[in-house]
């Protein structure tokens, strides 16, 4: 038996990493043209976050693939269905890749990493250089991924009313059916 | 549950989701600096390098042309019971370094160019790294990134001549008139003939962390032990303090003082324009002896960003603006010549 809503654990670390992600997305983007005092400040929150992250979403792909979760709609259209498969898979892998990204990017860039985390790159000036695109280019791609989640998430809830986000809401859920 | 929106109600909810996405989407933009007013960022800096020196892809955006050392630096114990750093404490530390000449030009002939600069990087057997990029003035023109930026502008060489203008130089030293110090030191500068006999200055503060968690404002310099002999007026040779550092580690090792100088209550700790008192208690933390170079451009330190906030425990840095603008633009610069060393041409 499918449930009707997410798992509270789910629902709770969806949107502690929602919170987070979205921080880490601005900071990440500001700190790289910042060189006020802010900057370092920045950077080291950064890295935190992205460890905290890391270990979050680790937590959270085990808890998607132990715990049952609420089906789609049964009369969403088949290409809206393919989408929200597609942008899930998305957001997982990219919510995996990029803190580890970074950390291999420190490493490859000979930089020092918090908690001494052992290097997961060889120093390589060229994998850094990789590496720290793809950091980049992996972040404006998570961004642009959250933001149609989140548009997505607005039109299941104000215009299908369809109860998808309801399932994700946190908090007692009302039944209103 | 609710039958779907229709109409014009379903109309009005699409274009308040889509101005809500659009909002966090500006929100980005701006939070990134694609749009808003022109600001200084690291971007900025590094591209007023390259467009007055010129772009040299896979090379440094500043202090261009440089070669690398090794070495290791004997701590003498004495700055133990000022911070808890193990390179204050550990018996010998192993070190990779870069001597270079100051501007972005790495064609540029060695002596041409009064600022020279020392980086090291000690590796203790405690997992940490100190990373420190000392230059030969004692002190900065400005205090600002502002202000850095403005020196900049002022420098830059005239189509006409090749030389910075003049009348440009001192306006900027009439608008900036914290850079007194500094233009003390330039007017009595006398240069050597060697980066051996060189001294250089972390010119930024720093804060020695001891065991109590005490704060000690601190600036360091490498005090050469090799003898002062002038830079004859002369010189033909454009890799002429590559050579002499080449010939004089063919003979044998070359060592300085770590010297630190500590500030007391009311100097200008976070201001790298302002000198300390002559008088400030000075305490000589290890030798640094370099053992060993590199071909020009080739070795360990070629691959480092110098950035001076890779601060080991027991060292944090000051509230000094300039300090936390080298690191971004230190790390924009590292960014930069990776990316370019990976096209076809680039050397380095």
């Amino acid at each position: 038996m499918k449930p009707e809503v997410f798992h509270p654990m789910s629902r709770l670390v969806h949107w502690l990493m929602a919170i987070l992600i979205i921080s880490m997305l601005f900071i990440g983007v500001s700190m790289v043209s910042d060189l006020s005092p802010r900057h370092p400040l920045l950077i080291e929150l950064h890295k935190a976050t992205g460890l905290a992250l890391l270990v979050l979403v680790i937590v959270r792909i085990g808890l998607r693939l132990t715990l049952p979760h609420p089906p789609l709609p049964t009369d969403l259209p088949a290409l809206q269905r393919v989408a929200a498969g597609a942008s899930h898979l998305l957001l997982y892998v990219l919510m995996l890749a990029m803190p580890l990204l970074g950390w291999a990017m420190l490493s490859a860039g000979g930089y020092p990493r918090p908690l001494q985390l052992p290097a997961i790159a060889p120093h390589d000036l060229h994998l850094y250089a990789v590496l720290r695109q793809a950091h980049g280019w992996a972040g404006y791609l998570l961004f642009a991924t959250v933001l149609v989640h989140l548009g997505a998430a607005l039109m299941h809830a104000l215009v299908r009313r369809d109860g998808v986000l309801r399932s994700m809401w946190p908090g007692h859920v009302r039944r209103s059916e | 549950m609710n039958s779907p929106l229709q109409g014009p109600a379903k109309a009005l909810r699409l274009a308040g989701i889509g101005a809500v996405m659009l909002a966090l989407g500006a929100g980005f933009a701006y939070a990134a600096g694609w749009i808003g007013g022109p600001q200084l960022t690291p971007q900025r800096i590094i591209d007023t390098f390259e467009a007055q020196a010129g772009h040299y892809p896979g090379y440094r955006k500043n202090h261009a042309k440089g070669l690398c050392v090794s070495g290791y630096f004997e701590p003498s114990g004495q700055a133990a019971t000022l911070s808890t750093a193990r390179a204050f404490s550990q018996t010998r530390v192993p070190v990779i370094g870069r001597f270079a000449i100051g501007g972005a030009n790495p064609f540029a002939p060695d002596t041409g160019i009064p600022v020279r600069s020392l980086a090291i990087q000690l590796s203790t057997d405690d997992g940490q790294v100190w990373r420190t990029g000392m230059n030969n003035p004692p002190v900065l023109a400005v205090s600002t990134p502002q202000g850095f930026y403005d020196q900049v502008l002022a420098g830059a060489p005239d189509p006409a001549t090749g030389k910075p203008d003049p009348a440009k130089l001192q306006a900027f030293f009439a608008a900036h008139p914290e850079s007194a110090a500094f233009r003390q030191w330039a007017a009595s500068y006398k240069p050597s003939d060697s980066f051996a006999s060189t001294q250089y200055h972390s010119i930024n503060a720093f804060r020695l962390i001891d065991a109590h968690g005490t704060a000690h404002p601190v600036r360091w310099q490498l005090e050469p032990q090799t003898p002062f002999t002038a830079l004859p007026g002369q010189v033909d040779d454009k890799q002429f303090l590559q050579h002499d550092l080449q010939q004089r580690l063919a003979q044998g090792p070359l060592r300085w003082t770590l010297r630190l100088v500590l500030a007391d209550q009311g100097d200008a700790v976070d201001d790298p324009a302002r000198p300390w008192p002559a008088e400030r208690r000075r305490v000589d933390a290890g030798t640094l002896v370099v053992e060993q170079v590199d071909a020009p451009e080739q070795g360990a330190c070629r691959d480092l960003n110098f950035d001076p906030l890779i601060l080991p425990v027991g060292i944090e840095p000051s509230a000094d603006p300039i300090l936390a603008a080298r690191s971004a633009a230190y790390s924009e610069s590292f960014n930069r010549r990776s990316r370019e060393s990976l096209g076809a041409g680039a050397q380095r």
